[in-house]
């Protein structure tokens, strides 16, 4: 696979977090970052709020980032990237007491590399009044957390597409959900390209209505979960209704299709003029739970796999830190009311998936949880998308 | 938790709903009195096309009964706190004064609000007028469990109802922790009531289990004509009536003297789906169906003689000695003398779900009373449950209970206050 680096231009500090309003005189110390292919050492694991400055160092062997990360480790508070071999720079950010991540990213794809634990205290910093600059800030960092969640999406579908075209069907079954998730966790990004989820992630059901070649995740779920005969599609139809096991040519095929269909994804967010709009962020929210509430709750997303609460619980993540990218707007424009109560939401449905697993060790499968679970996951996914319908007006009204 | 007068829904309810409250006081002002003077005659529930909310009791239970129903049961969410119960139960009342007005859950609407929302209201019945729409709302014996505080306050006649002969209840269309009964001469009307309420309720509760029906089975006023059920038989003949006070008093409201202050001016409310087996009754021959009823199919009349209305004359004997009201006919174990006294204000309605597994119509009688004391309903239906001749053309498959408390007596006041002390 060829993964191209994200921008061309050196040293091109993204304006993330509050950076865009740093001054040059930062309170306190440098925080030296030591960084190489596979590890990325910050010298300290805390720092007063406000100023925070690393000063960073690539001594490894090709390009590399560095990534401030909020708590739940997915939305980006910060990163600098393009970081060449031999160089040191610094990089700049103010940051509320809080806790965070920190990460490299090698080759800016991929899992972060490093993950540690970083914690400010202190008092908060100042608000910023600037409405533009909030919005700024937000889209700056909800496109990098696009561009993050694609750079892993590309080498878990490597690996797991490379499995299932040489028939290890028992690694490609493992590496399944897993997969998903980097692409669950953003999926309205992809749909707005227009024929691209459609390859990626179509159910049979719904290839055959719109009448297109049914290629992506779930044409290869189906041959690793073969249907028994007899067995039913999600529609009613016989699952054995113009199908059959895919011939290993047919997997080549299959996962190559993949395998360019995600690379395109990552080349079209990764391209310079890509941006987003702040309604497109609310309102990706506001559509990963209406992807759990169509799709996840009656369990046809996953029809053979049964893998369904791992992609319910990465939507449920994903819509989350959309949330979470906005909500400084939100609380400026006096609906903190709101905000707490979408975050009570939240956190009560997340407490519900955590009786089912996680995303780390995977979840039950969705064909052992009862319609009295299934029920409560239902109410949980209605409590919390009733609130996060009205985000969108409370960050542009 | 207090809920401001006139505040509107609760953030929780409907979020930030700017000058809803200002709306919510002006009775008769901007749209109401336009809509609520534009209906007169509508429907066949025979009165006035719209019913004030508030009051001393209820309305819904001796309001002249509407063409149509859906009624829902909900459980309170596993996080709901007392105070969500409280909160629920203001953004209820405020949202059901409006809708019984024939406006709009908010001011905003359906089509007010910004673009970038979704509309306060579904919007369904948008230019649709009031329809006689009555809401209202019980609490459930589980209401009164160890969740929010209340066990205290449990009424002790609010006991779930005992088991009885022939039931064939589903837990799933049973029971409850609160319930809406919306009655509307406007089957939308009365839906959009429901998804609107259950819509607020989103996060605090949800429904258990809901029903349609879509004719009514009694009559509450002597100005109504007798309905049938879907026997085909005149339903409700001797039901109380809004026009005898005594028994109105007497037989359906609670008072302060049956030992629980707050459900002075309440009732108690039973609900109890009952399956009707159509296709055999449909085969029985006309006398059977008469003798099984006590009554004439024509006109209702007892089979004792006279018309409708005349009373039963329980003893009277055939030629050959029997009772012209055989001893298991119906309308004897359901007469009020040989329950001790006891009447009912019935108020149900027929429904059909569909068909059934076998094809045949899932249809009978979603029957609601509402009663003083539950008792009253325990005695009649101990009565019926172990003779009555009609168990075999029916089963009991849905059964329950609720408090119905009193209303909220004006604009600001909730429903439920006086439980909350």
């Amino acid at each position: 696979m060829i993964i191209r680096p994200l921008a061309t231009a050196t040293a091109a500090l993204l304006a993330l977090g509050l950076a865009g309003c740093v001054p040059n005189s930062p309170a306190g110390e440098a925080i030296p970052v030591a960084i190489t292919d596979d590890t990325c050492a910050v010298s300290s694991d805390t720092a007063p709020s406000g100023t925070v400055k690393f000063e960073l160092t690539n001594s490894g062997t090709d390009v590399n980032e560095f990534e401030i990360l909020a708590e739940d480790r997915l939305r980006i508070v910060g990163e600098k990237e393009n970081l060449i071999p031999g160089q040191t720079v610094a990089y700049t950010l103010q940051l509320n007491p809080g806790t965070y991540y920190t990460a490299c990213k090698f080759q800016l794809v991929g899992a972060p590399i490093g993950l540690a634990e970083f914690t400010v205290t202190g008092e908060p910093v100042a608000a910023d009044t600037d409405e533009q600059q909030l919005v700024d800030e937000a889209v700056t960092s909800y496109v990098a957390y696009i561009r993050s969640q694609t750079g892993e999406l590309l080498p878990a579908v490597a690996a797991f597409t490379e499995a299932y075209a040489a028939g290890e069907d028992d690694t490609a079954r493992s590496l399944f959900a897993s997969t998903r998730v980097f692409y669950e966790r953003i999926e309205p990004t992809a749909e707005a390209f227009g024929d691209l989820d459609p390859k990626i992630d179509y159910r049979e059901v719904d290839a055959l209505a719109e009448g297109l070649a049914w290629t992506g995740f779930h044409r290869i779920e189906k041959d690793l979960w073969p249907p028994a005969a007899g067995e039913l599609n999600s529609d009613g139809t016989s699952a054995l209704l113009d199908w059959a096991p895919s011939t290993p040519a047919q997997r080549a095929g299959f996962a190559a299709d993949l395998t360019s269909d995600v690379q395109e994804l990552y080349d079209l967010v990764s391209a310079e003029d890509f941006t987003v709009t702040l309604a497109d962020i609310s309102n990706g929210a506001i559509g990963l739970l209406d992807e759990v509430a169509v799709g996840k709750i009656s369990g046809e997303e996953d029809w053979w796999s049964h893998t369904d609460l791992t992609d319910f619980a990465a939507n449920v993540q994903g819509a989350e830190v959309a949330f979470g990218t906005v909500t400084a707007i939100a609380v400026s424009k006096g609906e903190q009311e709101l905000v707490d109560e979408i975050q009570r939401q939240f956190d009560a449905l997340e407490a519900l998936l955590a009786r089912y697993g996680s995303i780390e060790d995977g979840f039950t499968p969705y064909d052992q949880v009862t319609d009295a679970q299934r029920n409560e996951l239902s109410d949980g996914v209605n409590a919390l998308a009733e609130p996060l319908s009205r985000l969108t007006a409370a960050v542009l009204d | 938790m207090t809920h401001e007068a006139g505040r509107g829904l609760s953030r929780r309810g409907l979020l930030g709903l700017v000058g809803a409250g200002a709306a919510g006081l002006a009775v008769g002002g901007t749209g109401g009195a336009v809509i609520a003077n534009g209906v007169a005659g509508i429907g066949t529930s025979g009165a006035a096309a719209s019913y004030p909310f508030f009051g001393e009791h209820q309305s819904g239970i001796v309001t002249a009964a509407q063409d149509r129903l859906h009624f829902a049961a909900f459980d309170l969410a596993a996080s709901a706190t007392a105070d969500d119960l409280r909160e629920l139960l203001a953004d209820w009342t405020f949202a059901a004064a409006r809708m019984t007005r024939g406006l709009e859950v908010t001011e905003d609407g359906a089509v007010g609000g910004s673009p970038l929302a979704p509309p306060d209201d579904t919007g369904e019945a948008l230019g649709l007028p009031a329809a006689g729409l009555t809401i209202t709302f019980g609490f459930g014996p589980s209401l009164f469990d160890d969740r929010f505080g209340l066990a205290a306050r449990r009424p002790a006649a609010l006991e779930p109802l005992p088991r009885f002969s022939g039931d064939a209840l589903d837990p799933a269309r049973s029971g409850g922790d609160l319930c809406i009964q919306a009655c509307a001469d406007d089957p939308q009307v009365a839906v959009h009531a429901i998804r609107n309420l259950s819509r607020i309720a989103f996060g605090r509760a949800a429904i258990r289990w809901s029903q349609l029906g879509f004719g009514r089975t009694s009559s509450t006023t002597t100005s109504q004509v007798t309905p049938r059920n879907l026997f085909g038989f005149k339903d409700g003949t001797a039901n109380i009536k809004a026009e005898e006070p005594d028994a109105v008093a007497g037989h359906v409201w609670a008072s302060a003297s049956d030992g629980t202050a707050w459900m002075a001016g309440g009732t108690y409310l039973v609900a109890r789906k009952i399956r009707m087996v159509i296709e055999s009754w449909d085969r029985t021959r006309l006398e059977e169906q008469q003798r099984v009823i006590g009554r004439d199919k024509g006109e209702g009349a007892p089979l004792s003689g006279g018309t409708e209305f005349t009373a039963l004359e329980l003893d009277k004997p055939d030629d050959d000695g029997t009772p012209r009201i055989a001893a298991d006919a119906h309308v004897r174990l359901a007469h009020p003398t040989v329950n001790g006294g006891a009447r009912l204000l019935r108020r149900g309605y027929n429904y059909v779900d569909g068909d059934d597994a076998l094809g045949r119509l899932d249809a009978g009688l979603f029957f609601l009373s509402f009663q003083r004391d539950p008792a009253q309903f325990v005695t009649v239906q101990r009565s019926l449950a172990g003779h009555d001749a009609l168990n075999e053309y029916i089963k009991h498959v849905g059964s329950a209970i609720f408090a119905v408390p009193p209303g909220a007596p004006a604009e600001g006041a909730s429903i439920g206050d006086p439980l909350f002390g």
